[in-house]
């Protein structure tokens, strides 16, 4: 750390640290339970199989919620039908404008919380020796 | 001059079309090339191969003109077509991926080991693609008619055989820089008219159109017994499930790397869909503002290329509508050569190269096989477009879209999530999706638009069928637990488990 220097930090590796290395040797072998389709294996993957499943009708529940909420809400306060915001209809504004970056928002939640599931996935069961992350 | 300016526009994105082919088939080296072009695209590149695939004349065009002619509610269109994706994401993107199918029927034989089940899903993709190429071939023409004047039949036949080139010449690495490319054509060509006209909208004092009521409001009903409620609701499910459905869609997902890179791909679609779709409202409120209502002999279809010469005179509106006009064909093309891609993957692997390898004893015939198959994935759609009579786009491709609901959904969603699908079942459900779908549509062709809830229901049968497919597949499935393929356990270990897993046995090595 010296203080003239001015430019972006330098890049560091980082390395796994002796937990997951003494893991890989475990998780190898559960791999190929996996892989073996033993009842453990089953387990496991039974497992993953429905945190994937239950985040994904958790988007669609939300996705759901909002669509059809939202003209419940148009029925509901027959206001919001007319009411403008920068000159623009709330109905217009919504489907024709903020639907988009909300539905971005959601996969990226999504993609983020899969691949959460998936690394805990692969921690647990020991990822492949040749590849790098 | 506008004429001489758009057919030169027109020419530019069919050359550009064939020569990007041409630059794809001199990389083109393994049939696996052909097909998924060696696995190799990144997510980036994908991403606007699907979207520039997705976008098609009935979006370039259509959507603007729906808005304009029926208001607030048809918002909905460019929405539920958006959001397809998400459904798809979350449901089927990467583990369809990790199948490591190349196709639909693929797909459908690897999770339950029968031909039968493949040989349906494999009519399916085509039904479903001619299903959707004779509005593509029809809008060429109607296009290609309005700037140019040309009859009806050359638009149609300049898609057919550029397409046809494109497709049999690289096959699908060199569709997917087509469609990467195309995707942003279509926005530029779209969005800086748009740009321009809105300019001069707020130059100009920036008025509202001269609309009645029921255009800016919601769920207003067009007569008295229209279920405004009904049509929009079954069609937002129709258009949430089908694109799953759609194979021109799914056939891309076996060209990402992995099951990561698939759901990465799918949020960029996202992103790149909404972007469109903020332009096709423009289009439609402007086109309010400068044609209260619709000269006679205009289809609400053409407002998008009809705006920019209103409004703007001389050399500048006929570059805007040569802009447009390219675009328009841009989405002709892309969406139909992705069509014509898998149907010709479908054809050639299912139909053609068993009779082919039979007759030569061998397989050497194959990229010749895959020639032929392109030519006949074009050739009849095209004669189907020139002798029916112009049914409107949006209803035929509603058609594909429901079709696609209620039969690949059910058998996907299942087939990914539900580990006691039977083969009974997922035949049951195939057939019964189809049967009603179909039937449904066929009774609103042959007797007209009916009024009221029969009409409705007809209309936009996705709300019903799709539930209806699912059920039939689930109920039978629990009824022959016997027909459960034995290797369900190790599909659900593939579909399921991250590649960085390593798997010796379940994986199939690529």
């Amino acid at each position: 750390m010296s203080p003239e220097r001015s430019g972006p930090p330098e890049r560091v590796r980082v390395t796994s640290s002796r937990r997951t290395a003494a893991a890989a040797t475990r998780s190898r072998q559960l791999a190929s339970e996996l892989d073996e389709q033993t009842e453990l294996g089953d387990v496991l993957l039974d497992g993953l199989r429905r945190a994937q499943l239950r985040l994904g009708l958790t988007v669609l529940a939300l996705m759901g919620l909002a669509l059809g909420g939202f003209p419940v809400l148009l029925a509901l306060v027959p206001s919001t039908q007319t009411m403008t915001l920068a000159g623009i209809p709330l109905p217009w504004l919504v489907l024709g404008g903020l639907v988009y970056p909300a539905a971005w928002l959601l996969a990226r939640a999504y993609v983020r919380q899969s691949e959460r599931i998936e690394t805990e996935f692969a921690e647990v069961v020991g990822e492949e020796g040749r590849r790098d992350g | 001059m506008g004429d001489s300016l758009s057919v030169v526009a027109v020419a530019l994105v069919c050359v550009t079309t064939v020569a990007v082919g041409g630059l794809g088939l001199r990389l083109s080296r393994r049939t696996s090339d052909f097909y998924v072009a060696g696995r190799t695209v990144s997510p980036r590149l994908n991403a606007s191969a699907i979207s520039g695939e997705y976008l098609s004349a009935a979006s370039f065009l259509g959507v603007a003109g729906l808005i304009y002619d029926q208001g607030v509610d048809l918002l909905w269109l460019p929405v539920g077509y958006t959001l397809g994706y998400l459904v798809l994401l979350v449901m089927v993107a990467a583990p369809m991926r990790r199948s490591g199918a190349y196709t639909l029927p693929d797909f459908a034989e690897a999770r339950l080991g029968s031909v039968l089940v493949r040989r349906l899903a494999a009519v399916l993709v085509v039904a479903i693609g001619w299903l959707y190429l004779v509005p593509q071939f029809q809008g060429a023409g109607l296009a290609l008619a309005l700037v140019t004047g040309a009859p009806a039949w050359v638009g149609a036949a300049l898609v057919a055989v550029v397409v046809a080139l494109a497709v049999g010449a690289g096959g699908m690495r060199s569709i997917t820089f087509v469609q990467a490319m195309q995707y942003w054509i279509k926005l530029t060509c779209l969005a800086v008219p748009a740009f321009v006209l809105l300019a001069l909208w707020a130059r100009s004092g920036g008025g509202l159109p001269p609309v009645t009521e029921s255009w800016w409001t919601p769920f207003a009903p067009r007569s008295a017994d229209d279920h405004p409620v009904y049509r929009t609701a079954s069609m937002m499910l129709a258009l949430c499930l089908g694109t799953m459905g759609l194979p021109h869609v799914l056939v891309r997902y076996y060209t990402n790397p992995d099951g990561v890179a698939a759901r990465r791909t799918t949020t960029s679609v996202i992103a790149l869909l909404g972007l469109f779709y903020l332009v096709p409202p423009v289009y439609a409120v402007l086109g309010r503002v400068h044609l209260p209502s619709l000269p006679p002999g205009v289809r609400s279809d053409t407002i998008v290329l009809e705006l920019p010469e209103r409004v703007v005179s001389g050399v500048s509106g006929d570059v805007l509508t040569a802009m447009l006009a390219g675009g328009a064909f841009a989405a002709l093309l892309s969406t139909a050569s992705g069509l014509a891609m898998s149907v010709t993957g479908v054809l050639h692997q299912e139909f053609l190269r068993p009779r082919l390898s039979r007759l030569t004893g061998g397989d050497a015939f194959g990229f010749g096989g895959f020639r032929l198959a392109a030519v006949v994935a074009v050739i009849v759609p095209f004669f189907v477009a020139r002798h029916v009579e112009q049914i409107g786009i949006a209803t035929t491709v509603g058609f594909a879209f429901s079709l696609a609901a209620a039969t690949f959904a059910p058998l996907l969603m299942l087939g990914v999530w539900w580990r006691r699908l039977s083969r009974v079942g997922a035949v049951a459900g195939l057939v019964v999706g189809a049967v009603a779908a179909t039937s449904a549509a066929l009774t609103t062709f042959v007797f007209g638009p009916m009024g009221g809830w029969p009409g409705a229901l007809l209309a936009n049968p996705a709300a019903w069928c799709t539930p209806l497919a699912f059920a039939t597949t689930v109920l039978v499935s629990l009824a022959t637990p016997t027909s459960v393929p034995r290797d369900t356990a190790r599909l659900m270990v593939r579909l399921h488990t991250p590649e960085r897993v390593d798997l010796a046995r379940s994986r199939i090595p690529e």
